[in-house]
């Protein structure tokens, strides 16, 4: 330090002395808190993808478990040999059976979405600006079914939309029709079925994005020459879109990889990557295969998801 | 809008005598109001908000409604704004009945108290907000809001979010939007209330400057009585829903009309007394309360022997250890209490009959004459025409 130039920053000592401040300004206290839940997610969520990764290289085989080991030890050769089976990977793009899958969930999510967003928000508008006394029981409202078990609720569906359901008996006595509809095995049962399910994660997010905003706001644009239609779409969708998009995602990401409801309310020929992850394990046994499509759905949800989220932040950052 | 058109379109024209040219129009006979407030009433269920106002605003006017929380000043500002629409009467502004007229088509624009910036809009797009939604092409739009941002000095700030203001230019953002459509009528809801003393007293002449320059109609509400002073060509004081008084500021303060006026305009004292002598143009008051004879010298319609009140402002009277020369409107009592404030003194004086009064006093020298302090025996005199004698 005593060179009058200032190089003393530049040399071994000044960065030796950067690193030692940098060990004693870490904040202990701060990183026992947030390493708590990146522990948890290592041991649950990242531990776990890394063995599914490691048994989708692999190969099916009628063994205990039913898939061969990457690292194979060569005794004569000496050697430890790798091998990594893409073969299931480029499986899954020759197949259009696997591409269809995807293609199709990501339909159906995608439509299940859109009609669960529109109608959410009239409910969360609804709830936002009733009184506030009245928000609680309503809000206790959309949360009810949640006390039922959800396979219960989604059989509750199958009695109303059977052949000899509630709903076709009720258009068959008042006449407005004159053959039973078929719903059931559809994938409209299935759209009723994701919408009637993930309702509340939509009205949730929705409600506390439209429960924030100022209400002044819509005097404003009105007074300003906008209908109340027009405020609508310049004022009242921008303020509730962190809600529309966190209501979006927490719909649209469980819907792809949806299965219970696609069994129980769909046809065989709704197809959906959640059955096929379902039949690849349970049916074929096939583990690798199964992984491949697991990890492939993942990376399908993760990149738009993370390109989204990058987006916002970025937003909020200007 | 030029000033020049506007002295063209509504500075004198209307009324032919030659003497009456330079009174402001609402002091003119058979002057044109711009904004016509008959027998309005709004009712919120039992609650009678705003009971029974009528009321004319001229062009060019800075008009302040001035009251208290729940006195009705907000509500009758919404309907004019149409947010709300009145149970009786009518409101018409420049010849229209604006009754069944949506807000988004009333030639009025509103700057709200929270000022409601459209937070997810830059500050050139909450300005262009109004301009776009009358379908201007987009050129235009974009010439007459940098010509409003510069006006309010926020010409290099257009490209901010409301977040990233002071409170100040989050002001201004709210007046350059709603002066941006031309509006005939502009509403202001507590416009400096969310601003600083200093802060206030910059926007205040700012606020009369672009008035000026425009040449719209204000009509502001407030609490603030100072605001109203400064601004207003008149204020309308409200109390329960009515208009007590509408006057100039000048006025409101030297000739309040009721008790509740003289007391919420200012600080003033009050004596209760009783008429003695009644001439057309002075009244005697004998007043327990000053344990003496008031002499006022105007005249008020009244009975004999009514009760009425003495009101003086605590600046009118003078106060002194000597007996003054003036037997009329002079009495005793003892300093109190003593508040040096800088230019000026405000003393607590408990008079023999036992009343308390406040009088303030400018600070003229430095200190060289009397000088009163605690305990002293004082006389408090002032001019037969500094008082006033209310009857309600």
């Amino acid at each position: 330090m005593s060179t009058p130039t200032g190089s003393a920053w530049v040399d071994g000592s000044g960065s030796r002395l950067t690193k030692f401040n940098f060990i004693r300004r870490v904040n202990w206290g701060r990183l026992s808190v947030v390493s708590v839940p990146t522990l948890w997610l290592a041991i649950f969520f990242f531990i776990p993808f890394l063995v599914v990764f490691k048994i989708s290289l692999s190969e099916s085989a009628i063994a205990v478990p039913p898939y061969t080991s990457l690292l194979e030890w060569d005794l004569e050769e000496s050697y430890l040999n790798l091998k990594l089976n893409l073969g299931n990977y480029l499986y899954l793009f020759e197949d259009t059976f696997y591409i269809d899958a995807y293609l199709s969930s990501i339909k159906i999510a995608g439509i299940s979405t859109v009609f669960t967003l529109l109608i959410a928000f009239p409910i969360a508008y609804m709830i936002a600006r009733s009184k506030p006394s009245a928000r609680g029981l309503l809000l206790a409202l959309v949360i009810l079914p949640f006390w039922t078990s959800f396979l219960l609720r989604v059989y509750a569906w199958m009695g109303f939309l059977k052949k000899n359901g509630l709903i076709n008996e009720f258009l068959l006595g008042a006449g407005i029709i004159d053959q039973p509809l078929i719903m059931l095995q559809t994938d409209f049962a299935v759209y009723i079925g994701i919408v009637y399910t993930y309702l509340p994660f939509m009205v949730l997010p929705l409600y506390s994005a439209l429960e924030k905003m100022d209400m002044t706001l819509l005097e404003a644009a009105e007074d300003l020459g906008s209908r109340p239609a027009t405020s609508f779409f310049l004022i009242t969708v921008p303020m509730a879109m962190p809600g529309i998009i966190a209501g979006c995602m927490l719909v649209f990401i469980p819907a792809v990889g949806e299965f219970v409801i696609p069994s129980l309310l769909g046809g065989s020929d709704t197809l959906m990557i959640g059955r096929v992850l379902w039949d690849e394990f349970f049916l074929n046994r096939d583990w690798p295969m199964a992984s491949a499509v697991a990890i492939v759905m993942l990376i399908v949800l993760v990149l738009p998801i993370m390109l989204i989220r990058n987006s916002q932040g970025k937003e909020e950052a200007i | 809008m030029t000033s020049t058109q506007n002295i063209e379109q509504h500075g004198v024209a209307p009324v032919s005598s030659e003497a009456a040219v330079n009174l402001p129009l609402w002091k003119q006979d058979g002057a044109k109001p711009f904004l016509q407030i008959e027998n309005v009433t709004k009712k919120f269920g039992e609650f009678t908000a705003v009971d029974n106002i009528s009321l004319d605003i001229y062009k060019n006017e800075l008009f302040c409604l001035l009251g208290g929380s729940g006195s009705g000043k907000s509500t009758l500002l919404r309907m004019l704004a149409g947010f709300e629409s009145p149970t009786s009467g009518r409101i018409i502004v420049d010849g229209v009945d604006m009754a069944g007229i949506p807000p988004w088509k009333r030639p009025i624009n509103m700057m709200f108290q929270s000022y409601a910036l459209f937070p997810h809009l830059t500050v050139e797009q909450n300005v262009a907000f109004g301009l776009k939604r009358e379908g201007l092409d987009r050129s235009e739009v974009k010439q007459r809001v940098a010509k409003m941002l510069d006006m309010v000095q926020l010409g290099h700030l257009g490209k901010r979010k409301p977040s990233q203001l002071s409170g100040g230019q989050r002001q201004r953002v709210a007046l350059a939007r709603s002066l941006v459509k031309r509006p005939k009528l502009l509403l202001l809801d507590e416009p400096l209330g969310a601003l600083d003393k200093k802060l206030r007293e910059e926007t205040q002449f700012e606020l009369i400057n672009i008035q000026e320059e425009l040449g719209v109609t204000f009509v502001v509400v407030t609490h603030d009585q100072e605001e109203a002073m400064t601004l207003a060509t008149r204020i309308g004081v409200m109390n329960h829903g009515v208009i007590v008084q509408t006057a100039e500021p000048h006025d409101v303060y030297e000739y309040p009309n009721s008790r509740f006026v003289a007391e919420f305009v200012g600080s003033v004292n009050l004596f209760e007394g009783k008429v003695i002598e009644d001439q057309p143009d002075s009244v005697r008051i004998k007043s327990k309360d000053a344990g003496a004879i008031l002499y006022v010298n105007h005249g008020i319609s009244c009975a004999p022997n009514q009760k009425v009140h003495v009101a003086l402002r605590p600046e009118k009277a003078r106060i002194s250890k000597q007996k003054p020369d003036q037997t009329e409107n002079c009495i005793k009592g003892i300093v109190e209490e003593i508040a040096y404030m800088g230019s000026l003194s405000v003393y607590r004086v408990r008079l023999t009959s036992g009343k308390e009064v406040r009088i303030t006093q400018p600070n003229i020298t430095r200190g060289a004459g009397e000088r009163l302090t605690w305990n002293d025996e004082v006389y408090l005199f002032w001019d037969v025409d500094s008082s006033v004698v209310l009857t309600s």
